[in-house]
């Protein structure tokens, strides 16, 4: 899940008697199933919500570069290097599909930019934490990228047309992107000296719970969350979500021959599902705050990228003005 | 033409691909605008794909049982044979675009007359290589001209990417007893055969963006030999660093 904690602006979900016509309009057209596009009428709340978590996801995109450009350089072979820079590509890629679906909502990419260097707007947790080892690549692709996708299937339902689109298209290469993790970790653990396969434990023991982190802390009673789910920008719980993540890896963790951190993980056979370990909540409200391991540096980072280029996004701009003085000049 | 020559051949066309592949894929995540940081790792993507190909023919035409990644990864600097002009830093952006301009200018001749190559497994990598080396440089050659024509500090800048890159380009046309081999078994052109393509393309880029080439002759060399900047050490020491430090692991 690249987008947590997104807020709404409800203080609590209206009721049907409480809406206008138009309100009412809308809810029956998402109820029906219908998807909405960008000139239709839609709730003001509706559209600063979409604005947020797709904002946010592209950020997410966009800043999640840096831990694993972090290894580009270092891959092992020349394969895995090709491979994680196709990678790499695709989430540039993916941030540039989920700008343009933000600017459908009437927001330019700069001025989205421009609140995620001033920090008024969040980037997944997740991408503050650091890539130590080319172990960790593969914890990222397996657990990081295997968390987006949970979150980001249902997703495709979502109910701003835009945004479903852009959610099946990045859908097809996340899963790509999790093959190539937990194939590294195929290739370290079962393949690997035991060196190797300690640094894939180490791995896992880093990025377990700050991949479980990735759903966000528990909404069950958060009206943003009711709000969102009433609206489908939001299909599944947090909890639901988490739930499904681990009940899906610890398998493959088994497989790997690796042990999952917890020691109080157990297989609840009521529930059909593993009874786990919550992360630690202080830690997340911490990162978000702008402690985690890498904060500053993620954001110091992007924010010099940015500053750095000005002078090559405004050369490109003035060539674009005297070409197109030049061509009337012609006519 | 004796084996070695054709190895020395396809060492000096893998490490360039190589070497600045890496450098191009230091970008990551740091370019001046989204759609470059897609571009830049597309450019890497493309010369890391075509090092596996010419390292792979190198390591088979040696015959001594090493692969394409332990030429990449187990060579010291010293048996590298790329281009100085592509290990140089990255720069600034203007810099990184120049850098590669001047080497997609004489990569696309190069890989076009290897379409013509004896050798037709040559021809077969260059057929490959010379699509994705056009569209590399269409895009390096169009943003020289809109950088070179744009703002008075774009001008600037590129004008001194331009300056401080150039003594570095003439090495590509210089051409010793591999070269001589090669040229007459008519597996690969004469170096100095390309220069008059690529003083064509480069002049007319040049004069669109308003930028003007030092008049200078002067051109280091050393890296088709083995003899490099101190700027290669660093680069094996980051590249080679997994596989130096955990010996003979799969990954």
């Amino acid at each position: 899940m690249y987008a947590q904690m997104v807020k709404t602006e409800a203080k609590r979900v209206k009721s049907r008697e409480e809406m206008t016509p138009e309100e009412a309009a809308f809810q029956d057209r998402i109820e029906a199933g219908e998807k909405i596009e960008p000139k239709d009428w839609m709730p003001e709340g509706y559209r600063r919500t979409l604005i947020r978590q797709i904002g946010q996801h592209a950020h997410s995109e966009i800043v999640g570069q840096l831990p694993e450009g972090n290894w580009i350089t270092r891959a092992p072979t020349l394969e895995r290097k090709a491979i994680l820079l196709a990678k790499v590509q695709d989430e540039a890629g993916h941030g540039l599909y989920l700008y343009s679906a933000a600017e459908t909502l009437g927001v330019s990419r700069d001025a989205l930019i421009a609140k995620l260097h001033d920090g008024s707007m969040k980037y997944s947790s997740i991408f503050n934490y650091p890539t130590l080892t080319w172990a960790d690549i593969g914890a990222v692709g397996w657990l990081v990228d295997g968390a987006a996708i949970m979150n980001q299937v249902p997703l495709q339902r979502t109910s701003y047309g835009p945004y479903s689109r852009a959610m099946i298209r990045i859908c097809k290469e996340e899963s790509f992107h999790q093959r190539q993790g937990y194939d590294i970790l195929i290739k370290m653990c079962l393949k690997g000296t035991p060196a190797q396969k300690a640094m894939a434990q180490d791995a896992l023991n880093r990025f377990w719970y700050p991949s479980l982190m990735m759903f966000g802390p528990s909404d069950k009673d958060s009206v943003h969350s009711a709000q969102s789910m009433a609206w489908k920008i939001k299909i599944n719980t947090n909890d639901e979500l988490r739930q499904k993540f681990v009940d899906q890896t610890v398998p493959q963790a088994e497989y790997l021959g690796l042990t999952v951190p917890d020691p109080d993980l157990t297989w609840n056979e009521d529930k059909g599902g593993y009874d786990f370990t919550e992360p630690d909540w202080a830690e997340f409200y911490a990162v978000l705050a702008g402690n985690g391991p890498c904060n500053r540096e993620r954001m110091a980072a992007r924010v010099a990228a940015w500053e750095d280029g000005a002078w090559f996004r405004e050369g490109l701009m003035a060539h674009a003005r005297k070409a197109a003085k030049r061509g009337v000049a012609a006519e | 033409m004796a084996e070695a020559d054709l190895f020395e051949f396809l060492t000096r066309m893998g490490d360039n691909t190589l070497i600045l592949g890496h450098r191009v894929s230091e970008w990551c995540g740091h370019a001046p605008v989204l759609e470059e940081d897609i571009a830049l790792a597309n450019t890497a993507l493309d010369l890391i794909g075509q090092t596996q190909l010419w390292l792979g023919l190198a390591a088979e035409v040696e015959g001594k049982g090493r692969t394409a990644d332990d030429l990449a990864f187990l060579r010291d600097a010293g048996a590298f044979r790329n281009l100085l002009l592509v290990e140089r830093p990255n720069g600034d952006f203007g810099q990184t675009l120049m850098r590669q301009f001047l080497f997609d200018a004489w990569h696309h001749a190069m890989l076009s007359a290897l379409c013509q190559s004896a050798d037709p497994r040559v021809a077969a990598i260059a057929e490959k290589a010379v699509k994705e080396v056009a569209y590399h440089l269409e895009r390096s050659a169009d943003l020289v001209i809109r950088l070179g024509d744009g703002t008075e500090e774009s001008h600037g800048r590129m004008q001194a990417a331009l300056d401080d890159i150039w003594p570095y380009a003439g090495e590509m046309f210089l051409a010793d007893a591999t070269d001589a081999a090669m040229a007459e078994a008519g597996v690969a052109p004469d170096p100095a055969a390309l220069k008059p393509v690529w003083q064509a393309t480069v002049g007319e880029v040049l004069s669109d963006a308003t930028l003007t080439a030092p008049d200078t002759d002067f051109s280091h060399k050393g890296g088709r030999i083995g003899i490099h900047t101190e700027h290669l050490g660093y680069i094996l020491a980051e590249m080679q660093f997994l596989q130096r430090a955990y010996p003979g692991a799969v990954w």
